[in-house]
């Protein structure tokens, strides 16, 4: 498979791997997806817009250029932007593959850090010399606005261009709480929420920090995903519920969802409204309680998003889904193709199905 | 306890005229508010002036500075029930007919009064939809004017600009009727601000609006356009339009 390089977020020959809970394998086009829903699912987004999180500038210490990626948060609360958890570079920028990025400078608790207007100290080294603890200067009006007026949006080599932040923002983002887009999302459109609607398809969102997807460094990668905050609004929750009291499905748009509906499971199929913080790793031994079905990315078998799909799926139907991808060359990574699965048949159930194939095209 | 309290409101244009106007009252009613205006020196005054407030330097006629808007509007609010897209831009700074009009002015007419709504209300449309989506309802206010529907001679700029904005608004409003998040064209009428004095400047200032009184008529209109709030100020409980519509 190869790297999406365009920051297009819904280009029309898009594909969709349908995976169905038989596990059967087929193409479709994502445009077409909406025909895949039908009447009485819930659609879960993530809303979360993308936060700047690239921040360049200079370790003050050694006068050293760093770039700053900020990748966690303990908190979604707007006024709570002091404190984050972040990977810092050695010089270069995105151009470079993460891997090939030299090292910052030996960093210590105490080292000040200069990010354009903005002004941090590094509080506690987390671990990894460079996965460190950082306080912001000034107010919150005044860290956003750094954020705002100086960042970037954190991206990789695979991808040429420059991205601006109306690259990386779903039509539905929100709150800017991502380090990296929620890029699932960009199958939606505002056409598409129509649709739903007209549909009779219900449409829900959470806001979940979608962290950094990958650092360079192997040992860093294996720590991933951090923990994530997320909000779950009390309408959110309250459609899950229904939707499981009507044993209609619930289908997740991305691993982000997943990883905070899951998070949020109150064990009886519903949800518990209200703010959290996902720490847990979803893998093939996990139970999955609320989402039946995924729409998420194509991701590489070593990332944690991978991981994340065999809770939904076997490690056969994985292989078939992954060679069948490979055949045609689906592209990989953010602005790449898609991947649709249904939780195997029988996985767990507070409800069981008999099929999930009567709603496809 | 009223139905602005705790609403989050950004608005455009909030150092002068009815934007300032408009900042001061919501303050007063206990709206979270975010405005946004070109000078740095106004924005921190308003804001001092206005304790809770946030003060964001921007200018909406730039494509470049959409998003840091937005990224401080959604960040400092935590997201976004209603946006008030005030800024406006007169075209020429006196008024002339349209064959003494420079292209330039034109230009700048539209993309403050046109193309600067359309792109920060599509920057925050997401955030907008969210709070429909729980109950709280979400309104995008477009400032019109009686220049968008009356061809005054020497108004060209400004007016073409803002009967372009008024049939945006009435079609995005038709577009978004299902997503519950409306958008609203209201003309405040002849006011005393700056902008007045540009266009007129020996109009008799007595027979003016004063901005405060078009101020409770533009937050009357957006407090109609809102979902029936309960007395506690919070629909959280409440049934959201999609819930009750099913």
């Amino acid at each position: 498979m190869i790297a999406a390089t365009a920051p297009v977020q819904r280009p029309a020959d898009a594909r969709l791997l349908v995976v169905d809970a038989q596990g059967h394998v087929r193409h479709a086009w994502r445009r077409d997806f909406i025909t895949l829903l039908r009447r009485g699912d819930l659609v879960v987004a993530n809303d979360a817009a993308t936060l700047p999180a690239s921040l360049t500038g200079s370790h003050l210490p050694t006068g050293d250029a760093i770039e700053v990626r900020l990748a966690g948060r303990r908190s979604l609360s707007a006024d709570d932007v002091e404190l984050f958890s972040a990977v810092v570079f050695g010089a270069g920028d995105y151009h470079t593959p993460t891997e090939k990025r030299p090292a910052p400078p030996p960093l210590l608790a105490g080292d000040r850090l200069a990010l354009g207007p903005l002004r941090a100290t590094v509080t506690e080294i987390l671990g990894h010399p460079r996965l460190v603890r950082l306080h912001f200067d000034g107010s919150a009006d005044e860290i956003w606005a750094g954020f705002a007026r100086h960042g970037r949006p954190i991206q990789y080599a695979h991808m040429t261009t420059s991205l601006a932040l109306w690259d990386v923002w779903t039509v539905i983002a929100g709150p800017p709480v991502a380090f990296e887009p929620p890029s699932a999302g960009f199958v939606l459109d505002w056409q598409a929420l129509a649709a739903m609607r007209v549909g009779g398809i219900e449409f829900a969102t959470i806001t979940h920090a979608a962290g950094i997807s990958s650092t360079g460094d192997a040992e860093l990668d294996a720590r991933l995903p951090l923990d994530e905050p997320y909000e779950i609004p009390a309408a959110t929750a309250r459609a899950i519920a229904r939707a499981r009291a009507g044993s209609r499905r619930i289908v997740a748009i991305g691993t982000t969802v997943v990883r905070a509906l899951e998070h949020a499971a109150t064990g009886r199929g519903s949800v518990q409204a209200g703010a959290g913080v996902a720490t847990q790793r979803i893998t093939e031994s996990t139970r999955l309680q609320v989402v039946d079905t995924i729409i998420s990315g194509v991701h590489e078998p070593a990332s944690s998003h991978y991981q994340l799909l065999r809770a939904f799926v076997d490690r056969a139907t994985l292989a078939d889904a992954d060679a069948a991808m490979d055949a045609v060359g689906y592209r990989t990574h953010e602005f790449g193709d898609s991947v649709w699965f249904d939780r195997r048949a029988g996985q767990r159930g507070m409800i069981e199905r008999s099929s999930d194939i009567d709603g496809f095209s | 306890m009223n139905s602005i309290t705790g609403l989050r409101v950004a608005i455009t244009g909030g150092t002068s005229g009815l934007g300032l106007a408009l900042v001061r009252e919501l303050c007063a009613r206990g709206a979270r508010v975010a405005f946004v205006a070109r000078g740095r020196e106004r924005v921190e005054r308003v804001a001092a002036e206005c304790p809770g407030s946030h003060g964001i330097t921007g200018d909406v006629s730039l494509k470049v500075d959409t998003y840091p808007i937005a990224v401080q509007i959604l960040g400092e609010l935590g997201g976004l029930d209603v946006l008030i897209n005030n800024a406006s831009d007169l075209g020429p700074a006196s008024l002339r007919l349209l064959g003494d009009t420079d292209c330039e002015d034109l230009e700048r007419a539209l993309a403050t009064n046109l193309v600067g709504p359309f792109r920060l209300t599509k920057a925050v449309l997401g955030a907008l939809s969210a709070s429909a989506r729980e109950g709280r309802g979400a309104v995008v206010l477009n400032v019109s004017s009686d220049a968008a529907i009356t061809p005054y001679p020497t108004w060209g700029a400004y007016s073409a600009s803002k009967a372009a904005l008024k049939h945006l608004s009435a079609i995005w409003d038709a577009e978004l009727d299902g997503q519950g998040v409306r958008v609203l064209s209201l003309d405040p009428g002849d006011m005393d601000t700056p902008l007045h004095a540009l266009a007129v400047p020996d109009a008799d200032r007595s027979t003016l609006k004063r901005p405060e009184a078009a101020a409770l008529e533009v937050i009357n209109a957006i407090a109609a356009a809102l979902p029936a709030r309960e007395r506690d100020g919070d629909n959280s409980e409440g049934l959201t339009e999609q819930e009750a519509a099913s």
